[in-house]
């Protein structure tokens, strides 16, 4: 096959995912056709059951499993979803289709698999992912996209009908969406050496048009917010394929602070997969000690600002010196600030003197 | 001023007093005229165990004459009545006629014993004459509400009453009666003998009365439909002014046992009661009378009694002076051996005709039925008979539908009143997984020589420990078996459920996997249908 000449981390794990799913729906048919009701058994993901793993450093499932069995009445039903959910999977991959989380909704009524809720179809496609250790986009199941990356990489489609296509992630002003073209694209090559996640879509337009993905030699990618896990995996690639070393600009509070953290530890929601997080990204501010030392306008810390500090102090994912101690200046100084903030020494400040600072001090 | 003072006679002062007989207003007044000329002829044919057959016509016969005339006794009578019980009675509003009243002609006709041509005046135009003055289980108990419909008939028509009648002979004797209201006796106005070549048996009451029918339409509807429930041996049919036709047939020809005569028991009697045994009796010594006199008294009882109260068996009773009545009637009280009154007396329908009758009448899915042991107050002896009935045609309301019932007749007004409502009330009904939203009905029927009514219009019952007893009793009974009952349909239902689940995605598993798996042929999951329908069975 034509494809095969480069093997690719995407076409590799496009087949492992096929796969597993046909060994999914031949295990259940083999229980079946010996005459006894199928059972699937997976790691439990109830919150006794999730832990932190230092050498992972991310979130993992432990040992305890649970036994989807289709003699059990109360089962049966959330096992035939999931077989459905399987073979939905399977004929959106095989078909290079994609698909949302809303749509799966839909679907299931055309064969007449009605799902109470969007929870409940939400549920069985996280159980999909759990048996088999990949993630809903891996079965071509897609959020909805906001996040975008801009920057001097060009990546190579392999989405029907652009496959063998190439563009470079400069080519539009306003950033490429990280969506499921993108997400499956194989990496060909960049001139960059590091990557630079933003929080804020107004930033990551400031960067682009002050030319940092030049000036500072990165790729520019923002987050809109908590990442996705789409974007999550994409930035893992960059710095796993592309050896980058990743930076993160949030704003500077307690939730802008977790939104780096779950690029670099993952999320306890997803326990259950792997290489969605980036162990060796760094948070770059906006840090609390940042606020002090560059004397930035700030909003008094709320309820709940302070209970999210609390609950972060406790959070085994924070234990390192560099977290605590900007935990404790946040809960002393009582005060939090946007990235917006730097504008008060004017539009290009942020660009020409803390990005600098901050990058060597994190490096 | 001098005060005068005058006697009057029962038809006068029930005259004067119609509300207390239940004649409160035109609607309920037409409604209970029906109904006791109703009763009437189920006991004239039930006291021979003639299966009844009661027909009721009631015509339109023109608009109402004089407004007001009959309800409204005139000026000066107030002195008269009596401490009336229902305050709802005296709401002046009540006496109006409305504008819906009109002159209805009311004709029942029934297949009883009939009435011996020289009793028949005496019958239906006095007062306070008839042959229920008699300890047994009856549903009329006065002699009065016959009358008085046609007494109430009189006074807002003017019209004579016909009684036709006929004890089954070659002959059937027609009156036309009216009530001389000041002297309580009949006026024979017309009387004809007819041959009777069919050998007719019954009596045909008819006569004309002012009410509102189409404001009482639905109490007399219900009044049937319960009647109906309770004597499911009777065929009942109802015209109505507008000639619709209401029809309730027999399911059964089985009628209760009929209550035997009894005499009354030591514990019930009181000073009245024991002057008029006196008076009548033929035994000249005390135990003589205690023996023939009253219920549960034999020889040995009497004897015991005398020593316990000090009193000569020898003596003649004539001769107890007033203070020795009295002394003797609180020793009948006190005296602790005297057997319990036995149920001889009273005709409960029994569980299989309650249960028949409530299956006819309400056509639930189920029904469980309890009758309990005789028991006494105040020495008259009572039997409570409980139903619980559910789903089917009963509709759920979110609350119990009651059906009260005394001596076998429907209970339609006052229900909050009445002690059966009271011990609905007060049950604790989730313990038997029963809730008021459930499409239940309770059905509760008290039988007894005297029913303790709170009036004469027969509405409710009042609220005593032993009635109280008795009733929580038998309802516990029948909710233990609704309970049952509900338990069970709720394990069908659980089975049925459970095997729906497990036919409608097993087949789906088969077929996503086989896909999935990328075969051809799709498993056979009829064995594990089968085994899944074999545990559930296990289970039940």
């Amino acid at each position: 096959m034509d494809r095969k000449k480069h093997k690719s981390s995407v076409s590799e794990r496009k087949k492992e995912v096929l796969e597993s799913l046909g060994d999914l729906g031949g295990k259940i048919y083999d229980q079946l056709d010996k005459g006894t009701f199928p059972a699937i058994d997976m790691p439990s993901r109830s919150t006794d059951n999730i832990m932190y793993d230092e050498k992972l450093r991310q979130f993992i499932l432990g040992d305890r499993r649970v036994k989807r069995s289709a003699r059990n009445v109360s089962h049966v039903k959330p096992f035939t979803q999931l077989v459905w959910a399987a073979l939905f999977s399977n004929e959106l991959s095989s078909q290079r289709k994609t698909s949302t989380l809303r749509d799966v909704y839909y679907s299931a009524q055309a064969y007449e698999m009605t799902f109470k809720d969007q929870q409940e179809s939400n549920n069985i496609i996280t159980d999909l992912e759990t048996i088999l250790g990949f993630s809903r986009e891996d079965f071509n199941i897609f959020p909805e996209e906001r996040s975008a990356v801009f920057g001097d990489l060009t990546i190579e489609y392999t989405v029907p009908g652009y496959e063998g296509k190439t563009l470079n992630l400069t080519s539009h002003p306003d950033g490429v969406l990280i969506g499921p073209a993108l997400t499956s694209s194989e990496f060909v090559k960049t001139s960059a050496d590091k990557v630079i996640a933003i929080e804020k879509g107004g930033l990551f337009t400031r960067f682009i048009e002050e030319n940092v993905h030049r000036k500072y030699n990165s790729i520019l990618v923002l987050t809109a917010g908590q990442a996705p896990r789409a974007t999550r995996h994409f930035i893992r690639r960059l710095n796993e394929e592309l050896n980058l070393p990743v930076y993160i600009f949030t704003d500077g509070d307690p939730w802008g602070m977790h939104i780096a953290m779950v690029i670099i530890s993952g999320s306890a929601n997803a326990a259950h997969l792997r290489e969605l997080n980036t162990p060796d990204a760094k948070w770059s501010g906006v840090w609390a000690t940042d606020i002090v030392n560059y004397k930035l306008p700030t909003d008094p810390l709320d309820d709940m600002d302070m209970k999210r500090l609390y609950e972060l102090q406790k959070d085994p994912r924070y234990k390192d010196p560099l977290w605590r101690r900007e935990i404790k200046t946040f809960m002393k100084i009582k005060r939090k600030a946007e990235q917006e903030a730097f504008s008060r020494y004017g539009l290009t400040y942020i660009v020409d003197e803390y990005l600098p600072q901050k990058l060597e001090e994190t490096k | 001023m001098a005060q005068t003072f005058e006697e009057i006679s029962a038809a006068d002062f029930f005259y004067r007093n119609r509300d207390i007989a239940g004649f409160t207003n035109p609607s309920r007044a037409i409604f209970v005229a029906i109904r006791e000329l109703v009763e009437n002829s189920l006991d004239a044919a039930e006291s021979h165990r003639i299966p009844p057959e009661v027909y009721v016509r009631l015509s339109y016969e023109g608009e109402a004459s004089q407004t007001g005339k009959g309800f409204n006794p005139a000026e000066g009578e107030n002195e008269h009545t009596l401490e009336k019980e229902e305050s709802d009675l005296q709401k002046p509003d009540e006496r109006e006629v409305t504008q819906e009243t009109q002159v209805y002609k009311l004709r029942v006709e029934d297949n009883g014993t009939g009435v011996p041509p020289r009793h028949i005046p005496s019958a239906f135009g006095q007062i306070l004459f008839g042959s229920k003055y008699k300890l047994k289980q009856q549903r009329g108990t006065f002699g009065l509400g016959g009358k008085m419909a046609i007494l109430y008939g009189q006074i807002t028509t003017h019209q004579p009453a016909t009684i036709i009648s006929s004890t089954g002979i070659s002959k059937t004797y027609m009156y036309k009666l009216m009530i001389d209201i000041q002297r309580n006796r009949p006026l024979i106005m017309d009387r004809k003998v007819l041959i009777n070549k069919t050998m007719w048996r019954g009596t045909v009451v008819e006569f004309t009365l002012e009410g509102d029918y189409f404001r009482a339409m639905p109490k007399i509807l219900d009044y049937f439909k319960q009647t109906a429930m309770v004597n499911p041996y009777a065929n009942l049919t109802f015209v109505d002014p507008k000639g619709r036709l209401y029809k309730f047939i027999r399911v059964t020809k089985e009628m209760p046992v009929p209550p035997k005569e009894t005499k009354p028991h030591p514990y019930g009697v009181d000073v009245e009661l024991l002057q008029r045994l006196i008076q009548i009796t033929p035994y000249k010594n005390m135990r003589d009378f205690l023996r023939n006199h009253f219920h549960r008294v034999g020889d040995i009882t009497a004897q015991k009694f005398l020593g316990f109260s000090n009193l000569s068996p020898s003596k003649n009773p004539k001769r107890l002076d007033h203070e020795e009545i009295v002394r003797l009637m609180h020793m009948l009280k006190k005296f602790k051996d005297f057997l319990p009154p036995d149920a001889s007396c009273l005709s409960p329908l029994g569980e299989d005709l309650l249960r028949t009758g409530i299956l006819k009448e309400i056509k639930p899915e189920f029904v469980a039925v309890h009758q309990r042991k005789p028991a006494t107050y105040a020495g008259h002896p009572f039997v409570i008979e409980t139903g619980i009935a559910y789903g089917g045609e009963i509709p759920a309301r979110g609350n119990f539908i009651v059906y009260r019932f005394a001596n076998r007749i429907p209970l339609l007004y006052d229900e909050a009143n009445d002690v059966s409502l009271r011990v609905i009330q007060a049950m604790n009904w989730r313990r038997y997984h029963v809730t008021p939203e459930m499409p239940v009905a309770i059905v509760v029927h008290i039988c007894s020589t005297k029913v303790p009514y709170k009036t004469v219009g027969k509405e409710f019952i009042a609220d005593r420990p032993e009635l109280r007893r008795e009733i929580a009793n038998g309802l516990r009974e029948v909710a233990r078996q609704i309970q049952l009952f509900l338990s069970r349909r709720e394990h069908v239902d659980r089975e049925r459920k459970r095997l729906g689940v497990f036919s409608k995605y097993l087949p789906r598993i088969a077929q996503f996997s086989t896909q999935l798996a990328g075969k051809k042929k799709v498993p056979d999951i009829e064995k594990l249908l089968v085994s899944v329908r074999k545990y559930g069975s296990e289970e039940a």
